[in-house]
């Protein structure tokens, strides 16, 4: 087939792979949680519950904030949680 | 896609078109030359039968033309040991005879001719032998379309669009807007958000192409992405705000008027190639490259139309004021772009005031209500003055310092004013705060510049973001070349 017009790609090119979700874990017990406050007003009421939660369930609870809830995590931060954590769950609220 | 230059055999060379009334005034000459010791080889651009009293190769592909930057036919060289030593364009006697060193040659003809253009420079196929002969650095991974697609649909519905049609970018349109700037192509500018992929001078000038700038439009559009992929500006965070805010470029210097860029009557507004296609360019780069699109990393509540393109240039000419730039420490007639984290403007409407006095009153009224009467210094603001208002501070003789400090002090305010719960509003600022006096802005947060239409008493707010370590800081940056 005669094809049409040519153009060179507008994009970053990335073709990400597809990322595969973990698997769920049966039960917390014995995990460590990573929670991560994004620094939004009461953040901290809501991470707070969930922490008891967590820790009537048999997890161990490990706490960390963002500097600023306007920029992305610093890579140290992110580093940080997935060296120590096996799950975590990010705050947002307002 | 780059060919190997011809060599031009030794002897004369001459470069001719039959639809040049020079080259066929000069067919006797070249019989002349044919004749003599020094081999002569001609080119001819367009009829392979011309000139009929001559042997001639036809320049078919215009590749001896290109290469050897053939800009008017007819054009005689000399080659001695596969070297050009000299050359003249057009019938000029004197030279002729003096590069064949024949004194004779063409007594007959007038001293003078003009010639022509030469097809190789021909605006309809330049861009063409540009991305055919150029042996250019451009890698961009290459998209074809079939012929059943439509390419605007299918630029579209890849998502590389804001929602407007896009010029569709081809290798011959991107190497044209390659050569508004003297950067290499695959120099890296900056990194951008939110995916912090390396943004080179190609993928800018790809973008370009598809927003309808000019290639001299570029070194202003690639200032304007240094100035906004940086954590100063955080482009990042101003994507990702539920505010209603974008960058928007204001720009300073001679070139805004060498490139015809408005700062007069509707100079934020539609109409203006330069002003609106090197915003769109900014955005659609962000968009494209960074891949900051609506509804994922951008998640703007209402967003405003700006967004799209919001882009002027200062009227440094008529200002009464010292400019936006050369009050950010720009040195007077460098071009320099500043970005600012806004949202589309509203206007300021005196049409009574004639003090400088009654008018800042009005202006400070206005600027109080950027995003909520009782908050105070976390936003920025923008404060655009027109010609009409700008005449009662030139008339007076305030300055740029002189009306910012006088708009700071008239926008003090009691903190008990201000504190969450006053007047009724629960909005507000933090209780501690009841005992002070505020200003409504931070020192520096007023971007004072000067444009508009010569009629009308209006003058137009823009307001910001969240400002400093937290949000976005207003950046300035000298535009290259």
């Amino acid at each position: 087939m005669a094809s049409g017009i040519t153009i060179l790609d507008p994009t970053n090119e990335s073709k990400p792979a597809t990322r595969q979700v973990l698997e769920r874990p049966a039960s917390v017990k014995g995990l460590t949680v990573g929670l991560l406050d994004i620094s939004k007003p009461r953040g901290n009421v809501f991470l707070n519950r969930i922490e008891e939660l967590l820790t009537e369930r048999g997890a161990k609870v490990l706490r960390y904030s963002k500097p600023t809830f306007t920029k992305p995590a610093p890579v140290d931060l992110r580093q940080e949680i997935a060296t120590q954590c096996n799950l975590v769950i990010e705050a947002l609220a307002d | 896609m780059s060919s190997v230059p011809p060599v031009l055999p030794d002897g004369f060379v001459v470069i001719v078109k039959r639809e040049c009334a020079t080259c066929q005034m000069v067919e006797p000459v070249l019989q002349a030359i044919e004749k003599g010791a020094t081999p002569l080889t001609v080119y001819t651009q367009d009829d392979p039968t011309f000139p009929a009293s001559v042997s001639a190769i036809h320049d078919s592909d215009l590749a001896v033309s290109w290469h050897n930057d053939i800009d008017t036919v007819p054009t005689l060289i000399k080659v001695v040991n596969g070297k050009e030593v000299e050359r003249t364009f057009g019938w000029l006697a004197s030279d002729w005879q003096r590069i064949t060193d024949m004194p004779l040659l063409g007594a007959d003809l007038p001293a003078m001719r003009p010639g022509c253009g030469s097809m190789s420079v021909d605006p309809d196929i330049v861009d063409k032998l540009r991305a055919k002969f150029t042996d250019s650095p451009v890698i961009a991974r290459t998209v074809e379309f079939s012929e059943a697609e439509d390419e605007f649909e299918a630029m579209y519905a890849r998502g590389w669009t804001d929602g407007f049609p896009v010029i569709p970018p081809t290798r011959e349109r991107v190497l044209r807007m390659l050569t508004g700037t003297t950067r290499h192509p695959q120099d890296v500018i900056a990194i951008a958000p939110p995916d912090l992929v390396e943004l080179t001078v190609e993928k800018i000038a790809i973008n370009a192409v598809m927003a309808g700038c000019l290639p001299e439009y570029m070194p202003w559009v690639i200032a304007a992405l240094e100035a906004v992929c940086n954590d100063e500006f955080n482009m990042h965070g101003v994507l990702a705000t539920t505010m209603p805010v974008g960058p928007v470029i204001i720009c300073n210097g001679p070139g805004t008027r060498a490139i015809g860029m408005n700062s007069g009557i509707n100079a934020f507004g539609q109409g203006n190639r330069a002003n609106n296609t090197i915003g769109r360019a900014v955005q659609l780069t962000i968009r494209n490259v960074g891949g900051g699109r609506p509804g994922e990393v951008d998640r703007a509540t209402h967003g405003n139309p700006g967004k799209i393109s919001f882009c002027f240039a200062e009227d440094e000419v008529g200002s009464p004021f010292t400019s936006l730039a050369t009050e950010r420490g720009v040195p007077l007639g460098q071009n320099a772009v500043t970005v600012f984290a806004g949202e589309g403007p509203r206007c300021v409407v005196d049409q009574l005031a004639r003090t400088p006095e009654e008018l800042t009153n009005s202006f400070v009224a206005c600027l109080q209500t950027v995003h909520h009467p009782k908050l105070v210094i976390g936003f920025d603001a923008i404060l655009t003055i027109s010609p009409d208002h700008g005449r009662v501070y030139a008339e007076a003789g305030w300055s740029r310092e002189k009306l910012i400090a006088e708009l700071t002090e008239r926008s003090l305010t009691p903190g008990a004013e201000l504190v969450r719960g006053a007047q009724e509003m629960a909005e507000g600022i933090p209780p501690h705060l009841r005992d002070a006096t505020l200003p409504k802005f931070r020192a520096g947060g007023i971007l004072l510049t000067y444009a508009g239409g010569g009629a009308g008493l209006f003058s137009s707010i823009v307001a910001g973001w969240a400002n400093g370590a937290i949000g976005s800081d207003p950046v300035t940056r000298v535009v290259g070349s």
